[in-house]
């Protein structure tokens, strides 16, 4: 009975938690608090993916979810839901969000047949549509694209790739976790501090190289950065 | 009649949200329109000072909000221009005696009387600075060419794009032409470039404006300043004419005059 209404799961660096749709929304989110201070040390910094289905969740339900989140030293990274008022509050709080649903058991039949190359299936990302100004940082479980630039003190965190459809001047870490296949990519490449898995680099200070697209990624154990023109 | 409500910030103190205001409060004035000044900076007032109105203050905003005082009461009016207003901020509170609800409904009554409605902001990201932004038509942003306070700019302008006021104009306070030149101070195109925003106004340093600050006569009321000048110029774009900006590189060219004349030339 407990575990129907709150169910948490870890997922790459981060947690997954899908609450029930259908008990009542104090009760939900009653059961979600003590569910995580059972284990507070264990849960704390995690970057949380909420699920939340069908559910209508009006913006102050949502607000007190993620504030009940931040209380507890959680940060609400994304929400999945497939109704557009609960994804229409997420945009309001400035959570990133999208319309994902956690994959049910899956037809068997045409997976045979045809193996879905996972390329294809495609993977999860946040677009983020205009600029990352100081101050402000993305978090995410899959790849992060910002059309606009990235300022100098924005900061943008992705296990997977980072494309900057613009000026990279802040702080960027893609592959967090460890993939050293991760990649990032801007209309022009001067960030403070690029990370890709484990590996650092700066920009070279005072040089004004010229301003091209560039992609920066991990060969022989260090940071490279390509032009691609 | 429906006035529209500015707000002058910053993020970093000390840009020169204040003198800013002041000034173009006595330049929106001298255009002849109807202008009240608030100063939101509860705690840390000094809008009256540089308006030289200090020893004029009976109530303030605080009194207003908390009904000790009518509006017009607490409102002060400027020596010069009989249609220029300040209501000055408490000295003894702090920013949390006000609330963003309180600011909308005192600058709602404002809007009905006056064309324009001020505000100046107090430096940081909080209620102060809340309470300055909620009521807000527009939002002018004062940054220094120089990198920490275009750093904060950039994320009060975060700030003020997430509330949906934004993105707002930007002044560029205290450029120095001939520092620019040689390469030792961000020149406006390079604000522009990591902030993006509409620059509204392009003020030259001026020692004059310290002067005029100190004496509380502002300096646009100084017509030898070039400081003045420029915020003169902010007042008229914000009234919707167009401007062109002015050349702010011509001493050095006097300067080379005069040495070519001593040459001889």
């Amino acid at each position: 009975m407990h575990e129907e209404l709150v169910a948490i799961k870890g997922v790459n660096d981060g947690l997954l938690i899908s609450l029930s749709t259908t008990e009542s929304w104090q009760s939900v989110t009653d059961q979600l608090a003590a569910r995580i201070d059972e284990k507070a040390q264990f849960y704390a910094g995690a970057n949380i993916t909420v699920e939340l289905g069908e559910r209508p969740v009006p913006k102050y339900e949502l607000s007190s979810l993620k504030a009940l989140l931040e209380r507890r030293g959680l940060t609400l990274s994304l929400v999945r839901s497939e109704s557009d008022t609960t994804r229409n509050s997420a945009v309001s709080l400035d959570v990133p969000t999208d319309n994902h649903v956690a994959p049910k058991a899956p037809d068997p039949a045409p997976l045979e047949t045809a193996p879905v190359n996972p390329e294809e299936k495609g993977t999860q990302g946040v677009l983020f549509r205009r600029t990352l100004r100081s101050g402000r940082t993305i978090h995410s479980e899959g790849h992060v694209i910002v059309f606009g630039d990235v300022n100098p003190g924005a900061k943008v965190i992705a296990v997977g790739d980072i494309v900057v459809w613009g000026k990279l001047r802040g702080y960027v870490h893609a592959g967090v976790g460890g993939d050293e296949s991760a990649i990032v990519c801007a209309l022009e490449m001067s960030p403070s501090q690029l990370r890709i898995a484990e590996y650092v680099v700066t920009s070279p200070a005072g040089k004004r190289r010229k301003i091209k697209p560039e992609v920066a990624l991990v060969r022989d154990n260090q940071i490279i950065v390509e032009s691609r023109e | 009649m429906s006035g529209k409500v500015v707000t002058i910030s910053s993020g970093k103190g000390g840009v020169g949200k204040t003198t800013a205001t002041a000034n173009l409060g006595i330049s929106l004035a001298s255009l002849g329109k109807k202008v009240v000044v608030i100063d939101a900076d509860i705690g840390l007032r000094n809008l009256d000072v540089i308006m030289g109105l200090e020893n004029r203050i009976v109530y303030d905003l605080v009194d207003i909000v908390e009904g000790r005082s009518k509006l017009r009461q607490a409102m002060i009016k400027h020596k010069k221009f009989d249609d220029l207003f300040l209501i000055p901020a408490a000295q003894t509170r702090d920013k949390m005696a006000v609330s963003p609800a309180d600011m909308v409904k005192l600058t709602d009554e404002l809007r009905e009387e006056f064309d324009y409605v001020l505000i100046d902001s107090p430096a940081g990201i909080e209620r102060g600075f809340r309470n300055a932004l909620e009521p807000a038509d527009e939002v002018l942003i004062v940054t220094n060419p120089e990198v920490s306070a275009v750093r904060d700019a950039d994320r009060i302008i975060g700030l003020i794009e997430a509330a949906d006021k934004g993105p707002g104009k930007l002044i560029i306070n205290r450029l120095k032409a001939d520092m620019v030149k040689k390469g030792e101070m961000l020149s406006s195109e390079d604000v522009f470039d990591i902030l993006g925003l509409t620059i509204i106004g392009i003020i030259p340093e001026d020692e004059l404006v310290l002067s005029a600050s100190n004496s509380g006569v502002p300096v646009t009321l100084n017509m030898q300043s070039k400081a003045g000048m420029a915020f003169n110029n902010v007042a008229r774009r914000v009234i919707g004419e167009d401007v062109p900006f002015m050349n702010l590189d011509d001493s050095p060219g006097i300067l080379q005059r005069l040495v070519g004349l001593l040459n001889g030339r």
